[in-house]
């Protein structure tokens, strides 16, 4: 059983697997956090429109020093401390994106999004269709969420199924280094506003990175693992912990497949139902409390699909307990899905019997 | 009026009222139209507090931007909107600025620099900043003037970003237009203070109380805050004070206020004092001023005429424009 205290620092699922030595050396080893970093390095070298602001993002780097540094290159005016204002950080972001600019706005954790929710959700995800498609508003809205760090109830909520319920809003979970940069640069370069939701657990993670130019489309999801006995579609942090199990399961003769969609919104549903009927069986897993969490559309989605005909068991859902984030240690664990509750899910899934 | 002579032009002067009775007319019609169920949702009215919208854009340049209000009609035909797409917008029609998707509460015309009326109380007050700090890193010659109400004053939105203007010297005027009144709530009994342009010392910037119906007043404050911004010192705060005389929206049944509160500020009728102003002057005679008017209402008739012949948005286009 994996915790805090316990992850592998190494992942290299879903990096690129260059097939030429040349091609060797145009990957690096980096960790999320430091992929992130270059993503925003290489997209303000390249584009002088492109600038972050956010709580302590200069020279302190940022709470989980993901932007650390990159304010002796760009210098104050484009790596832009701002005061503890969620309303107006959002909505300055929105305002400056209407008008030609690219901000890149970070959110010190993704639970203080709520104070800027009226800028994002009643402003920036509908100006240009209010506005009868004359508009655009190029924002990214990056914020740190899930538990796991002992930060309790106000630092630790998955929100993206907020955000996913929005039209004019795109929702990005990278869950490896390559996907995270290669994510990054597309969202910073997509004409609408895009939430980019960063687990805080993952930014220490490992994994292999292109150098320099390397984009993943917005709304394409990745097979992680290929296998035919079980599908696991995962979200962010889920997505190397549901690997890990089937590493396990693979020992005991089971070959299950990983799908991260990496976006919500727009969400690859042929991907998904593509893996559903492959395998006949699903396991959804994610942080975010059950109930309206965003596995529930997954489910809809497949079912409603043609997949539902090779099912041969009822979907399952894994995710958070119907609980705020508690503080302590052993009730935090309990509160979102580890890896042994993965593992027993996709025991669980595997028992049924085709109707 | 202001008793200095005033820095506008009697062609400016002249050009003020025929604003405000563009605006005046448009609105009048706005009315009628909804008590017709031609209009539908809701509608606010700026009636009596023309002479803030027109002064403030007359002393901006055409490149300037602004930000607007759920009362945002007469900020729109300020800035020099088209008015018979305004109208088209109003009843929903395709041909109008937003293709019928945005309505009253969210007229726009991005192109022109008019960044659109808003439907939340104080959303617009972060955008507005956030041009500020647009026009200062492309370094652009233009100010970001950003109308809000004394509603909006208390507001989250309106002291977050009046700090962050104020720290970053955005080249942002912020325009509140007292209108006495947040839907039914007196100003007086919303906020502590004797006045919102005192505020402004909270942020270190300048604030300035001036009369919002008088032309002149709004015009002087507004030209200073923009030469302000425009040099690198920064926003300024501006309190117009004002009245609208018509309800809060469509449901109001005006149980918060007196009728003789409302001759009195009719009294001080901004386009009957421009008009005033005018004649007594000898810049106009009255019967130039009554075909200025007349012209005004012929113009919205005309608009309402092209919105009416306007065709319909087609249902199958319901999704366009939510991504670009």
């Amino acid at each position: 059983m994996s915790g805090p205290s316990s992850f592998p620092t190494t992942i290299t699922t879903g990096a690129p697997q260059p097939s030429s030595e040349a091609a060797q050396s145009q990957v690096q080893e980096m960790t999320y956090a430091e992929a992130i970093r270059e993503a925003l390095r290489e997209e303000m070298r390249r584009d002088p429109r492109v600038f972050l602001m956010g709580e302590d993002i200069g020279i302190y780097g940022g709470a989980f020093g993901v932007t650390y540094g990159l304010i002796d290159e760009f210098g104050e005016e484009r790596v832009r401390d701002t005061p503890i204002s969620e309303a107006v950080l959002a909505g300055s972001a929105i305002g400056a994106a209407l008008t030609g600019m690219r901000p890149v706005a970070e959110f010190q954790f993704s639970d203080f999004m709520a104070i800027g929710m009226d800028q994002i959700v009643n402003q920036g995800a509908k100006l240009r269709f209010m506005f009868g498609g004359k508009a655009q508003v190029p924002v990214v809205f990056r914020a740190p969420l899930g538990s796991g760090t002992g930060a309790a109830a106000q630092h630790s909520q998955s929100l993206e199924a907020w955000f996913a319920h929005v039209p004019g809003l795109k929702v990005v979970l990278p869950s490896t280094p390559a996907d995270a940069k290669g994510l990054l640069l597309s969202a910073i370069r997509d004409p609408n506003p895009v939430i980019f939701l960063e687990h805080k657990l993952l930014y220490r993670y490992k994994g292999l990175v292109p150098r320099g130019e390397w984009t993943i489309p917005i709304g394409q999801a990745e097979v992680k693992r290929h296998g035919k006995d079980l599908t696991i579609i995962a979200l962010s942090i889920m997505v190397p912990r549901a690997l890990a199990v089937a590493e396990r399961l693979a020992e005991e003769g089971v070959e299950a497949e990983v799908v991260d969609p990496r976006t919500l919104r727009p969400l690859d549903e042929e991907t998904l139902i593509t893996s559903a009927r492959k395998t006949g069986r699903v396991l959804i897993v994610h942080e975010a409390v059950l109930t309206g969490g965003f596995g529930g559309e997954i489910a809809a989605r497949i079912a409603s699909s043609e997949a539902f005909y090779y099912l041969d068991a009822p979907i399952l859902r894994l995710g958070g307990a119907e609980t705020p984030i508690p503080y302590n240690r052993t009730l935090e664990r309990r509160a979102t899905p580890q890896e042994e509750d993965i593992y027993q899910a996709a025991r669980r899934l595997l028992q049924r019997r085709p109707l | 009026m202001s008793e200095a002579v005033p820095a506008l032009s009697p062609e400016q002067m002249r050009c003020l009222l025929q604003t405000m009775y563009r605006i005046r007319a448009f609105e009048e019609k706005v009315d009628e139209l909804f008590m017709r169920g031609e209009v539908h949702g809701t509608t606010h009215l700026s009636i009596g507090e023309e002479a803030t919208a027109a002064a403030a854009l007359q002393a901006l340049r055409p490149d300037d931007y602004i930000t607007s209000t759920h009362r945002g009609h007469g900020h729109c035909i300020s800035k020099g909107a088209d008015l018979k797409l305004m109208m088209a917008e109003l009843l929903g029609k395709e041909t109008g600025y937003c293709r019928g998707r945005g309505g009253s509460m969210h007229i726009a015309d991005v192109a022109s620099g008019n960044l659109g009326a808003n439907g939340v109380v104080g959303g617009g007050i972060p955008i507005a900043t956030g041009v500020g700090l647009s026009i200062k890193m492309q370094g652009l010659d233009r100010v970001c003037l950003c109308f809000f109400g004394d509603g909006a004053a208390n507001e989250g939105t309106f002291h977050e970003s009046l700090n962050l203007a104020a720290i970053w010297d955005l080249p942002v005027i912020f325009l509140c237009e007292n209108n006495q009144y947040g839907m039914s709530m007196s100003v007086r009994k919303a906020t502590r203070c004797e006045t919102i342009a005192q505020r402004a010392v909270a942020y270190g910037i300048p604030g300035e109380r001036v009369d919002g119906n008088d032309v002149f007043a709004v015009y002087e404050a507004v030209s200073r805050a923009a030469a302000r911004a425009r040099s690198g010192q920064g926003p300024t705060l501006i309190e117009a004070v004002t009245y609208r005389y018509k309800g809060h929206s469509k449901s109001d049944q005006n149980r918060y206020r007196t009728r003789d509160e409302i001759r009195a500020w009719q009294e001080r009728d901004p386009i009957k004092r421009l008009a005033a102003y005018l004649r007594d002057h000898g810049l106009s005679t009255q019967e130039e001023i009554e075909r200025e008017e007349a012209a005004a209402y012929q113009a919205i008739e005309e608009a309402y005429q092209f919105a009416l012949a306007s065709p319909e948005p087609d249902p199958d286009s319901l999704l366009e424009g939510v991504y670009a």
